[in-house]
Order: structure tokens, then sequence, then C-alpha cells
């Protein structure tokens, strides 16, 4: 039983990470860091984030490979919308046009870097300078403000970027607490079907207590989320892209062919090309989906930002790759998941939060920041050597 | 001869879990070549990273006694100042460098804060010379062969004074002719007084150059063979090793039919990848039937490899010319995808670099070259893949506790059998198996044969490619013999003895350097 238990606090060894620093900054701003406002900001701030440590997972999979162009590319892309919606062009015509650019810029990259060898780290700092340059050619250097509502109420932009009350509850958001509740059913629901179904199929399940401490933690977490977000101003638009492309990347990565086509190419290449698989279409699937996701990231930034500029992305793909890491994807490919994507952006983004509203000056917050991501590379090195 | 230099007492070293020494004792005498022989894991290495002060004083018990002093090593360089040098399985040379700064890699000469470079060169050409190799120190190390390679290593240990040379595994990379002439050095090595530990795998190298043979089982010394008294042969040694008399190697197969040609191959040629003027394949022609077992035999560098990765889908070499037939059929595979699909499969002979994912789980690389079996639609039914991982590991015996374990946790026989797994669940006809028991040991390698006669018995054809003559002798039902590219002989096992074969091969090389 003890076995289990250090089994388990190694496998969470970062979510639990993660609670000690909100008890942390807890403590330090006398609970200011969960008020309703800070976790709905949490959401808002670190989407773009999220959605490109999920793409990124995918490029560092196939053997610790990254895309240095994402920020870059995130900057072009919000670009090119917001130039097109100043043209009084249909908001939903600027953004195919955005997401088929960022999955132009990855089939671009993924050429290179999957047929023609070129190593990922050359070939996407090469797309870091030159997308840049084409954002300032796109922009012609100003920034361009976007007044299209409904682009910015769907992306997490502006005043209205929340799901409206069907309820018009005074004080609480019901609507919001009412989704809370049925996404934690549906959790439930299938969390049960899928080990009933395994037990009648005679597999081993993972014992029940376990399964059932588990279950009522992220239970728990989502109602207290919720909770907090129906009492500020109800769920975040942001919020609902973040979690479809959580949602889809956890399926991606656990359930489809591609997704053990990923793990295979980062564990032994030469194996994988001889098992049948081109490995070079596998690559290339990674930097294409980078792109897409990189196009999203780009459609969130200017909807939150109301406007584009030929700065803006800056380090994006930093805070991207930080995030993998400290979620426990190695550096050397194969290993990793979309479960330590999230914790490790959350701590990131915590910290820069925590930070701030304790008011530590900013040129310290980006040294605090590269300490703790290399204090979790050092945990994941020591206790993989453990392991062995 | 006759004075104790290495006596190793009561010698206890636990790992979390495991005792993988229990009360080892081990003694050595001056001026003697002592072999150490054992199954894998049996604690051979163990008991040498022990001696050697990889594992330091204070880790294990008991009392290491060298040259009538109780030693305690804290670390590798406490051995090699006394004298203990040990070469690893491993090379550790960097290919980048020349021969010479590696062999004073660690040790250079000079002073501090200066490497005096004539010293190095002059020295390392000293050491080559005692080791009996030509090459100038100059030389880079990634442009000579790893039977030079392993020489180097060995002027290396000796540029450290070496008085006690413990070799590991030190002819598992070289070729028949290379390792013949490491083990006429060490012979000559004896001559001059040095004393060697070897630990190997090759029994018949043991017999060849051991004076002691020391059996290792289990994490205990179980006897001590004395050449010059016992009347020691392999078999002897193989008793020592499993604890019993194996009576049979090789499992007889009973009632296979052998019917009709199942792929033939013809007129194949391959070229170097790089240097592409050069014909590694050279005008092959061969057959396999079902039910039959076919044997190419080779010495390492003879072509088998690059044969039959050019046969997988053009996995090796440029410029391939020939034809292939399968069940009847033409067929010309430009990837390993398409040579799947015609039913052909390739179990590579580098289990760890090109057979499988290692750190993911038996189910993860059994699935992995038919993931439509497992699969509609690009989404995995998980059910079906757990079933076929479990059904596969009970029919081919894999020793697990679950299928969820990573592959790199188990033993060498057991990778073996994920593997022959992962391409069994591919359902092909043909079965090229490339040295399918190397490097696992005696007990494992008679499951695989095994599993070998169930293949043919269900009417599929095995191609197997071997560099161990009793193998390929036991196994086959008909063998070619391939040397420099080219197929030399053929012949049904049957007629076949070791000394025929060596004779084929020895013929055909000295006729290639008349013309």
């Amino acid at each position: 039983m003890s076995v289990k238990v250090t089994d388990a606090l190694k496998k969470y060894t970062m979510a639990i990470a993660l609670v000690a620093i909100v008890i942390f900054f807890q403590v330090q701003t006398s609970g200011s860091i969960l008020l309703p406002q800070n976790i709905n900001n949490l959401i808002s701030q670190n989407a773009y984030v999220f959605v490109l440590a999920a793409g990124m997972l995918l490029c560092i999979l196939t053997g610790g490979n990254i895309d240095l162009a994402v920020g870059s590319v995130v900057c072009f892309v919000g670009g090119i919308g917001a130039v097109v919606m100043k043209a009084n062009i249909n908001e939903w015509v600027a953004v195919a046009m955005m997401l088929i650019g960022g999955l132009l810029v990855g089939a671009w990259q993924g050429f290179w870097i999957a047929y023609v060898k070129v190593p990922p780290f050359i070939a996407t700092l090469a797309g870091m300078y030159a997308f840049r340059g084409l954002a300032n050619v796109v922009m012609q250097g100003y920034a361009i403000g976007i007044s299209n509502t409904t682009f910015l109420n769907v992306f997490g932009g502006g005043a209205d970027c929340y799901i409206p009350d069907f309820f018009g509850g005074d004080g609480m958001n019901l609507t919001c607490m009412i989704v809370g509740v049925i996404a934690v059913v549906i959790y439930i629901v299938m969390v049960l079907r899928a080990r009933i179904a395994a037990k009648s199929k005679g597999y081993e399940v993972a014992p029940l207590a376990s399964e059932l401490i588990k279950m009522i933690i992220i239970s728990a977490l989502v109602l207290w989320v919720f909770y907090k977000l129906a009492n500020y101003k109800g769920i975040p638009t942001v919020l609902i892209w973040v979690a479809l492309v959580l949602m889809a990347y956890t399926y991606i990565t656990g359930n489809t062919r591609m997704g053990r086509y990923l793990y295979a190419v980062g564990g032994n290449e030469k194996a994988t090309n001889l098992s049948g698989i081109d490995s070079r279409k596998i690559y290339f699937f990674a930097y294409v989906n980078m792109g897409l996701m990189a196009g999203l990231a780009g459609i969130l930034t200017v909807a939150r930002a109301t406007m584009a500029q030929p700065t803006f992305g800056n380090l994006y793909e930093m805070d991207a790759i930080a995030a993998c890491f400290i979620g426990g994807a190695s550096a050397y490919g194969g290993e990793g998941n979309i479960f330590g994507v999230i914790v490790g952006a959350l701590i990131m983004g915590v910290i820069n939060q925590g930070m701030s509203i304790m008011g530590v000056n900013a040129n310290y917050q980006t040294v605090i920041k590269g300490l703790v991501v290399l204090i979790a590379i050092i945990f994941d090195v020591l206790s993989n050597k453990k392991k062995k | 001869m006759g004075n104790t230099i290495l006596e190793m007492k009561n010698i206890t070293k636990t790992f979390p879990g495991v005792k993988a020494l229990d009360n080892v004792n081990f003694k050595v005498e001056e001026g003697e070549i002592h072999a150490l022989v054992g199954e894998n894991g049996a604690g051979k290495s163990t008991l040498m990273n022990v001696l050697s002060g990889i594992y330091p004083y204070g880790t294990y018990e008991g009392d290491i006694v060298y040259k009538g002093e109780v030693c305690q090593f804290h670390k590798i360089k406490d051995s090699e100042e006394k004298g203990i040098v040990i070469i690893h399985q491993e090379l550790a040379l960097v290919p980048q460098m020349t021969i010479g700064e590696n062999m004073f890699l660690g040790n250079e000469r000079g002073t501090k804060n200066a490497i005096n470079w004539n010293e190095t060169y002059s020295e390392a050409d000293k050491y080559l010379k005692m080791v009996g190799l030509s090459e100038s120190s100059h030389v880079l190390i990634k442009d000579i062969g790893t039977g030079k390679q392993q020489l180097v290593e060995i002027a290396k240990a000796l540029a450290k004074n070496a008085q006690l040379l413990i070799l590991d595994e030190p002819t598992s990379s070289l070729n028949e002719t290379d390792s013949r002439a490491l083990l006429d050095l060490m012979l000559e090595f004896k001559k001059k007084g040095m004393t060697m530990i070897i630990i190997t795998h090759k029994l018949n190298e043991v017999v060849y150059v051991a004076d002691k043979i020391t059996v290792v089982r289990d994490g205990s010394t179980v006897e001590t063979l004395d050449c010059a008294k016992d009347d020691v042969n392999e078999e002897r040694i193989i008793k020592g090793m499993v604890g019993r008399e194996i009576t049979d190697r090789f499992p007889k197969r009973h009632d296979v039919k052998i019917g009709e040609v199942n792929m033939e191959v013809k007129d194949w040629t391959v070229h170097h990848p790089l240097y592409t003027e050069r014909v590694v394949v050279d005008h092959v022609n061969f057959n396999v039937k079902k039910g039959e077992v076919v044997g190419i035999y080779g010495l390492m560098g003879a072509g088998r490899t690059e044969l039959a990765m050019s046969m997988f889908g053009k996995s090796y070499g440029t410029d391939i010319t020939g034809t292939m037939t399968i069940n009847g059929k033409e067929v010309n595979l430009k990837s390993p995808r398409e040579a799947i699909n015609e039913k052909l499969a390739y179990v590579t002979e580098d289990r760890k670099g090109n057979g499988l994912v290692l750190g993911k789980s038996i189910k993860v690389n059994t699935s992995l070259a038919n993931m439509d079996g497992v699969s509609e639609r690009g989404v995995i039914d998980t059910d079906r893949e757990y079933n076929i991982a479990v059904q596969y590991k009970d029919l081919l015996k894999t020793k697990t506790p679950t299928v969820e374990q990573s592959v790199g946790n188990l033993s060498g026989g057991n990778q073996q059998k994920v593997l022959l797994a992962k391409w069994m669940f591919t359902d092909p006809d043909v079965l090229i198996l490339d040295e399918p028991t190397r490097g696992i040991d005696v007990g494992a390698k008679y499951e695989i044969y095994c599993i070998i006669n169930d293949l043919v018995a269900a009417g599929k054809s095995v191609v197997m490619i071997s560099s161990e003559l009793p193998e390929t002798i036991g196994m086959s039902d008909r063998i070619y013999i391939m040397n420099e590219g080219k197929f030399i002989g053929e012949m049904p096992a049957s007629e076949a003895t070791q000394e025929n074969i060596m004779a084929a091969i020895i013929q055909s090389t000295g006729g290639g350097e008349k013309a």
C-alpha cells in the first residue's frame, strides 16, 4: 500500500506542487489570489498558453522537438485577422483566414522538418524571424484595432465575453453553476461507465478507493471553479475554446492511432519506421497541427487585446515549451500528456499572477519564472534517476 | 602460476528488493585466464562492478583481497591504481577523437594545464604495437572498425598499467576472424604473465582460451572448473549454468509438412547506401517453402542483415535489383508498409535499436506494426488492443505481471518474445528472423526455438539468419551459406556439419582474393 501511495505521489508531484504554490500565494496575498475575479483572469490571461502548449506537446512527443516560431505566428495570424476585419469583411471569413494561415505556416515548417530533415530548432528559428517580419509587413508596423463585437465576444475579448445568464439570477450566475454541475455529472457517468465496462470484461481496474478519491477531487475542483466564476461574471467564452482544445487533445494523444504514432516516433523512430509507419508523416502532422494551434492562439490573443500589434506573441513559444516541460514531457520525446500540460500552464500562470498581486518587481518576476522551470526539470531528472 | 592474485570472499550485494550476489567466493591465480560464465542476470557483471569499485566499498558485504591485502575501492580510479582495469562490453571511446586522445582520456600525459601531445602519441603508438594494431594513433576512432576499436580499448587498459585485466563480453560485436585474433592476443598476454578475467556468452571461446571457469548462477558461484584437470566441454558448462542437463538444445519438429515455394528471390543485388559503387548483396537467389525453416549462415559482415532489410520494403541500400515473388505473385515492395501488406515480416537483430519502443508497454509494442488490427477510423479500440496483447503474452509465455509493463524492464529473452508477438500479429506468411536468439540465455533460446517450430507447423515460412553454427544446423531444414555478399552454398541440414560449412566459407574467401 505504501508503495502505491508513493507511486501516486510521484505521478502527481507537479499537481501537488501546484497546490502548494496556490496555498503559498493565498497566504502571501491574504486570500486575494482565489478571488472570483482573479480565477477568471487566470483563465483568460493564460488561454493562449493552454492552446499553444497542447500543440507544442505533440511536437515534443516526437523527440523533444520544439517550435520556436509560434510567438511570431500568433502575431502574424492576428495581424491578418485585424487587417481583414478592419476592411469590414465578415468576421467568420477572418477567422477562417487566420486558421488557414496558421495551417499553411505549419505545413511550410513541417515540410522542411519532415521531408528535408532540417533540424526543427533551426527551421523554426528561421520561422521565428520570418513570420515576425511578415507580421510587421501585414500591419505595416502599426497597431490595428478590432471593433467587430461578434468576434470579440465569441473569442473572449471586450466587455461581453461571457456566456449570458439565461436565468437572470441576482448576484450569482445560475447558468454558469448549472453548466458546472452538468459537466461534473457527465464526467462521473463516463468514469463509472468505463469502469463497469472494464470490469464486466474482466480487465484490471484501478482500486475503487483511489478512483473515488480522484473523482471526488476533480469534481470538487470543477464545481469550485464554476462557483467562483458564477460569483463573478459567469463563464468566459474563452474557457469554452480552451476546454474544447484540451479535451480534443486528451483524446488525440490517448485514443487515436496518430497519437500512438507520436509517442512511438519519439520513443524509437527506427523501430516505428520498420513497423510500417512513415515517421515523416508524423513529424509533418505535428507541425501542421502546431500551426493550427498557433492560429487559434492568434485569434484569442487579438480578441483579448481588441487589437493586433507587431509586438504581440513575444516569447509565447517559451511559455508553451515551459508548460510542457514543467508538466513532465520528456525532453527526449515519447513521454508527456495533456494533464501535465494543464498543470504546467497553471503553475506558470499562478506564479505570474501571484507575484503581480504581491507587487514583486517585474524584473525579478522573470528571474523567478526561470528558476521555477529549472527546479521543475531538476525534480523530474532526479525522480527519473531513482526509478532506475 | 599458483599465487593467488585476487580473492573475493563472501561477497553479498543487495539492491532494493533483490539479492544480486549471495555469498560469492571467487579466486583468481596469477597468470591465468579465468572465465566467468552464467546466464543473463546471474550476477557476473555485478561481481565485476564490485571488484572495480563501481559499487563502492560499503555498499556490499565481504572482502576483496588483492595481492594479499584487503582493498577498499571507493571509485574506479582506486582499483585502476592497483592495476585492476575493466573493459566494458559497450566501448567507451569518443568517435570524433583520435586513437591517442582516447587512450589517454582522463589519464592525460603532460602537466596539469598543458597536454604533452608528443608524449601522448608516441606512447600511444607503443601500446598499439603491443596489441598488434598497425594504425597510427592519429587516426580518428570513427574511421576504424569495431575489431580495431576493441584493440584500442585494450591498449588503453595497458596504458593504465593493468595487471589484472577484466574483459566483459569483448567479442560480442566482433566477427569470427576478429574474435579469434582477440583471443589469440589474450593467450599471448598470458605468456607474458598477465592475469585476465573474461566474461562471455560464447562457450566455444571459453573452451578455447580459459584455464579456469567459474560458473555463476542466481547470484552465487556454483562451481569452478579447472581446464587442466576436468574434462571441460560446452555441454558440461551449460549444465552448470542452467543447473540441469539439457538433453536437446533444439526441440524436434514433428509432422511438419513442407509445401510449395512461398517466397522466392532471384538475382537480388543491393548497393551500399553511401558508397553506392560497393555491392553489398551480390546476385542472391534463394527460396523458402511453406512449413520450412531456411537458415542463412554467414559471418558478421557477410551481408545477411542487408539482404533481409533490402527485401523488407527497401529498408536498406540503394540501386536494388532483382525479383521477388511471394505466394506465386511477383511483388515490388517500396516501403515496410507494402512489405507487411504482402505478408512479409522482418524481425530485426537489433531489438533495442530497431525493434522495440523500450519506454512503452508490451501492449503498445505488440500492436505497433498492425494498428489497423486494433483500431477503426483512426480510433484505437483499447479493449481489443489489451486482449490481443494478453493473448500473445500467454501464447509465447512472456514472463511479466501485466502487459502494461514497460518493455525496457524486461529481460532480453522476454523482449525478443514481445518483438516476435508484434510481427506475428501482422499475420505474415513469411518471417525473416535476424539473429533471433542473440544475447539471450539458454533457457529462453529453447523457448524461442519452440515458437519457431509452432510457426512452421502453422504453415508459415521462416528464414532464420544466424551466426551461430550449432543453431543454424539444429533448427534449419535447409541452409544457405553467405559470404562477402554472395550465396556460396546450399545444403540440407542433414548433410551440414560445422566443418563443411566453415570449409566452404574459407574456400570462397580464398577464391575471392585470387580473382
